[in-house]
């Protein structure tokens, strides 16, 4: 690679910084019985302003932990070990508990999985959502709930019905009015959880549509977490691959879908049923993912991987940039060429 | 903990059934002084090791073999307790529909009934009726009676749970009749569940006799250890000082229950093992980034 | 659910079980040997044998007895008439509605006072759970639930009068005996002490133990994560969103309660010579003064299941999720 195409692209990765930089998180678990649990270890990844980022993974991989760990919203036994979270060049590791809550739905905030069960079953919708502008202290209650009515509207709710309770609203009712609510206080990180996997196809275009929409309109940066190839085919900008707690493979989605470099997002994309070709025999991956006490010393996906070479074993792969902006933790990565690290 | 229980219900069993070997006095004996007067209310200094009761009888004699009484009453009644419930509870689980409904309305009637005062009518009615039943019987009766609605809840949704199952659908598909269903299926399931209940309804049954035996419903000619409490209170021992008459039936009464409550928790908890955190613990220690680390 | 449905189903549970409350009251009333006209005039009356004979004919004696003796009894209740106190040779209604407010105080003093302790102790040991104070309320709660509520009384009395200088019986000294009651507060006061600290130890272990749980329940759930995540502290999260979740059940403990506080209140009143429905209760036990021990538990009985029965519908208005129709 000539140094005048390493400068340019330097040059355009500077001046589109990001707004939440997540480098070398490392969490542990305290389990019952005294044992640790590795959950994530060295994730990194960037966050910009506009776009989405999907992070998607089998279950238990550490996608649904990043997002606590960076809230610190994690159990009380969670231990984040290592690593800097940098939203607007401020290390939020840095912060104590009492600083945090100040950046808690006002700078990011999150959408989860299960609106039923995240929504209090005995508090008006309305007042839910204005809880959290009157908190951060945004605006009297008068114009809070003035707010409050805008944000319905933009989810498609009617701001008759924000004074009802949530079994009162259908299931995708709820998780638009979930949405409204992590939008109350304006925030520039938005954590999506699953958000649509509890809801039918129909109305997770629905909700994913107005996801995109809003994005938009303010400039939101979205972090979304599936475990779904397709919506992250559908909306997401970049895609980051968690396996077993670590980052597999992270880049744009064109190139990731194009040009999986990391063996487990080549069988991922394998295993989904593509409509245009039926008939197609699906592959799955045979094996199941690491027990996060018990890890080996080499690569994590080593026992399930076809690809594997005798140094898979021994040795754990670091992230290296295969090409441009374009990430993958493999040893059959590091070819020459590319350059070391 | 549930060591701790098992030690207090033990000890107490042990000692309920040896008393006679524990004590060289008869309960009803009285102790004479050197000049052949009974010793009234002879404190635990005179008289060791727990002095005497009012008439002059040996207290810790009288604590001995009130425990065979009190162990036994409320086993007992514990036992019928847990027996009824039980069957109830299969019944309604099993069979649901009109069965269900009936019993659960049952309990919903019983539970609100205020228990002391309905079984004190029934077992002065019961008493007064010249049927020449000891009176440590109608009290097995009555409580046995009166106790099984938590049982019969907790083995009804215990019950439903399993009905659910697929093996009880396989085996009534080959013809398997509802006795041997009951029987080969879900008794085994729910066995250690009923274990642990009746263990804590036992405590409840030796509360109850305590009490009803305080209030002079029990058989003073074998007193429990609500009966020496009836007699120190009626007796005397209070105005009289004598703490060695009134302390110690009652604590024995806290042993024992204790000890069952003990048991019964700890074997719950490993049935339905609870819930291992929530989300206001303590969080102080999330962030524990260390200094120096080699960075990847 | 359907608020209507779920008020109409409580009325009519209710009422099923007051019919079943005057049907056992009925039937021992007529199992017992002896003379049914006798409990209605007193024992110790002389009457002959035409007037005995007249008497019968007029209380229906000579008819079945279901339904006609039944109905004519259940007549009579609904009336207020209970009969005669065989050992006080006054009305039994009488006797009961001058020592009803007596227990009213105590039990009301007792339960306001372990409602208070026991959901503030529980709500603590809840929140920080496996801390200090959790493990010391837990044993409190354990060792309160193990103790019988006579002996608890007991030593109480024992302690306080020795240690305290409190009075060791009665509602008020006998000097004022007779007063009405809100001239001789002070003296009540001192009276009241020992048994309502008793009542209060009592259940306040139970309101500890069923908050705590209600509060570890709704402290899992995953709308308390969510409100954390707004921003909220530990504190504002638990006012504004676990504790009315998690009071809940303690509506339908108190509910439940009352049958047990009612059975408290025979034994402390029986301790402390408290003049209530308890002692009297007690009394007509040990003078086998079955008119009025009947009375008494008509009383009793109808009164917890009415109380349950308001509780019942207040919780149907304190929980949303109980529809309005």
């Amino acid at each position: 690679m000539s140094p005048g195409w390493w400068l340019c692209a330097r040059a355009s990765r500077v001046a589109d910084t990001p707004l939440l930089s997540i480098r070398n998180l490392t969490v542990d678990f305290v389990l019952p019985d005294g044992r640790t649990s590795h959950a994530l270890e060295e994730v990194s990844f960037d966050v910009h302003a506009g776009q989405t980022l999907g992070l998607v993974g089998e279950s238990g991989c550490g996608k649904t932990t990043t997002l606590m760990a960076v809230m610190r919203l994690l159990p009380s036994n969670g231990r984040i070990t290592g690593g800097r979270i940098l939203y607007h060049d401020l290390d939020l590791l840095s912060l104590t508990e009492r600083q945090m809550r100040a950046y808690r739905w006002k700078e990011m905030a999150m959408v989860f999985q299960s609106a039923m069960n995240a929504l209090n079953p005995v508090m008006r919708i309305d007042d839910q959502i204005s809880e959290a502008i009157v908190l951060h202290q945004l605006m009297n209650s008068a114009q809070a709930a003035r707010r409050v009515d805008t944000l319905l509207e933009m989810v498609g709710i009617a701001k008759e019905r924000g004074d009802q309770y949530p079994h009162q609203y259908s299931g995708g009712m709820r998780q638009r009015a979930m949405i409204a609510l992590s939008l109350a206080c304006s925030p520039s990180v938005l954590f999506a959880d699953e958000p649509t996997t509890a809801l039918d196809v129909m109305i997770q275009a629905q909700v994913l549509e107005l996801l995109k929409k809003i994005q938009e309109k303010l400039g939101l940066a979205i972090v979304l977490v599936t475990h779904d190839l397709g919506v992250v085919a559908e909306v997401c900008d970049t895609v980051v691959v968690m396996y077993g707690g670590k980052v597999a493979e992270y880049g744009s989605a064109d190139r990731i879908y194009n040009d999986p470099q990391h063996p487990y997002t080549q069988r991922l994309l394998e295993s989904f049923p593509d409509l245009n070709k039926p008939g197609e025999v699906l592959s799955s991956i045979p094996g199941t993912p690491p027990r996060l006490t018990d890890l080996p010393p080499g690569c994590r996906f080593e026992p399930r991987c076809h690809k594997r070479i005798d140094v898979c074993a021994v040795l754990a792969p670091r992230l290296i940039e295969t090409s441009a902006a374009h990430y993958a933790a493999c040893h059959l990565c590091e070819a020459p060429e590319t350059g070391s690290r | 903990m549930g060591m701790a229980g098992a030690f207090l219900v033990l000890t107490a069993l042990a000692i309920a059934i040896l008393a006679p070997m524990l004590s060289p006095y008869s309960p009803s004996e009285v102790i004479r002084d050197e000049e052949g007067r009974g010793m009234t209310f002879a404190s635990p200094t005179i008289h060791p090791p727990l002095g005497t009761d009012d008439a002059g009888r040996d207290v810790a004699t009288q604590l001995v073999y009130g425990a065979r009484i009190s162990m036994t009453v409320g086993f007992t009644a514990g036992l019928i307790a847990m027996f009824v419930g039980s069957l109830f509870g299969i019944s309604a689980g099993y069979f649901g529909g009109r069965i269900d409904n009936l019993l659960m309305r049952t309990t919903d009637v019983l539970l609100v009934i205020p228990d002391l005062p309905l079984m004190i009518i029934l077992v002065a009615t019961l008493r007064n009726l010249e049927l020449h039943i000891s009176p440590l019987v109608v009290l097995i009766l009555v409580i046995g009676l009166l106790y099984w609605t938590s049982t019969a809840r907790l083995i009804r949704s215990q019950v439903l749970t399993i009905k659910e199952r697929q093996f009880v659908a396989r085996a009534r598909a080959i013809g398997a009749g509802h006795f041997h269903i009951i029987r080969k299926h879900i008794l085994p399931q729910i066995m250690p569940l009923i274990v642990a209940n009746t263990v804590l309804i036992l405590s409840t049954a030796i509360l109850v006799e305590s009490g009803l035996a305080f209030l002079g419903l029990g058989d003073p000619t074998q007193p429990s250890w609500g009966t020496m409490l009836n007699f120190a209170f009626n007796r005397n021992a209070i105005s009289n000082g004598a703490w060695w008459f009134y302390l110690p039936p009652g604590l024995a009464i806290v042993w024992v229950t204790l000890g069952c409550v003990l048991l019964g928790n700890v074997l719950e908890e490993m049935l339905n093992p609870r819930l291992t955190m929530h989300h206001l613990e303590d969080e102080s220690r999330m962030v524990a980034v260390r200094e120096g680390q080699p960075r990847g | 659910m359907e608020r209507r449905a779920y008020l109409a189903r409580k009325l009519l549970l209710a009422l099923i079980t007051i019919l079943v409350v005057v049907t056992i009251n009925f039937v021992l009333f007529r199992v017992l040997p002896g003379d049914p006209v006798r409990s209605v005039i007193g024992r110790n009356v002389r009457i002959s044998i035409e007037t005995q004979m007249a008497l019968r004919e007029q209380f229906g004696l000579d008819k079945p007895v279901f339904p006609d003796q039944f109905l004519y009894t259940l007549g009579q209740w609904l009336r207020g008439n209970l009969g005669i106190s065989w050992s006080l040779r006054r009305p039994v209604t009488e006797v009961l509605v001058a020592k009803l407010g007596n227990t009213l105080i105590l039990i009301g003093l007792g339960q306001v006072l372990s409602i208070i302790f026991g959901v503030a102790l529980g709500l603590v040991a809840g929140w920080k759970r496996k801390t200090a104070i959790d493990v010391a309320a837990l044993t409190f709660s354990l060792i309160a639930w193990a103790t019988p509520t006579f002996w608890l009384g007991i030593i109480l009395l024992v302690a306080g009068s020795s240690w305290l200088g409190l009075p060791t019986g009665g509602i008020l000294s006998p000097a004022n005996v007779g007063k009405p009651l809100y001239t001789v507060l002070p003296d009540l006061a001192r009276h009241l002490v020992l048994p309502t600290l008793t009542l209060t130890i009592l259940y306040l272990g139970e309101y500890m133990l069923i908050m705590r749980s209600s509060i570890l329940e709704v402290l899992s759930e995953d709308y308390i994560l969510t409100a954390k995540a707004k921003g909220l502290s530990h504190w504002q999260v638990l006012r504004r969103h676990a504790l009315k979740n998690a009071m809940l059940p303690i509506v339908t403990l108190i509910a439940l309660n009352l049958g047990f506080t009612v059975s408290g209140a025979i034994y402390i009143e029986t301790v402390f010579s408290y003049d209530g429905l308890g002692k009297l209760f007690q009394t007509a036990l040990v003078k086998h003064d079955f008119p009025l021990l009947q009375g008494a538990f008509l009383l009793l009985a109808v009164s917890v299941i009415i109380a349950n029965l308001l509780a019942d519908i207040l919780y149907a208005y304190l929980d949303p999720r109980v529809k309005a129709s």
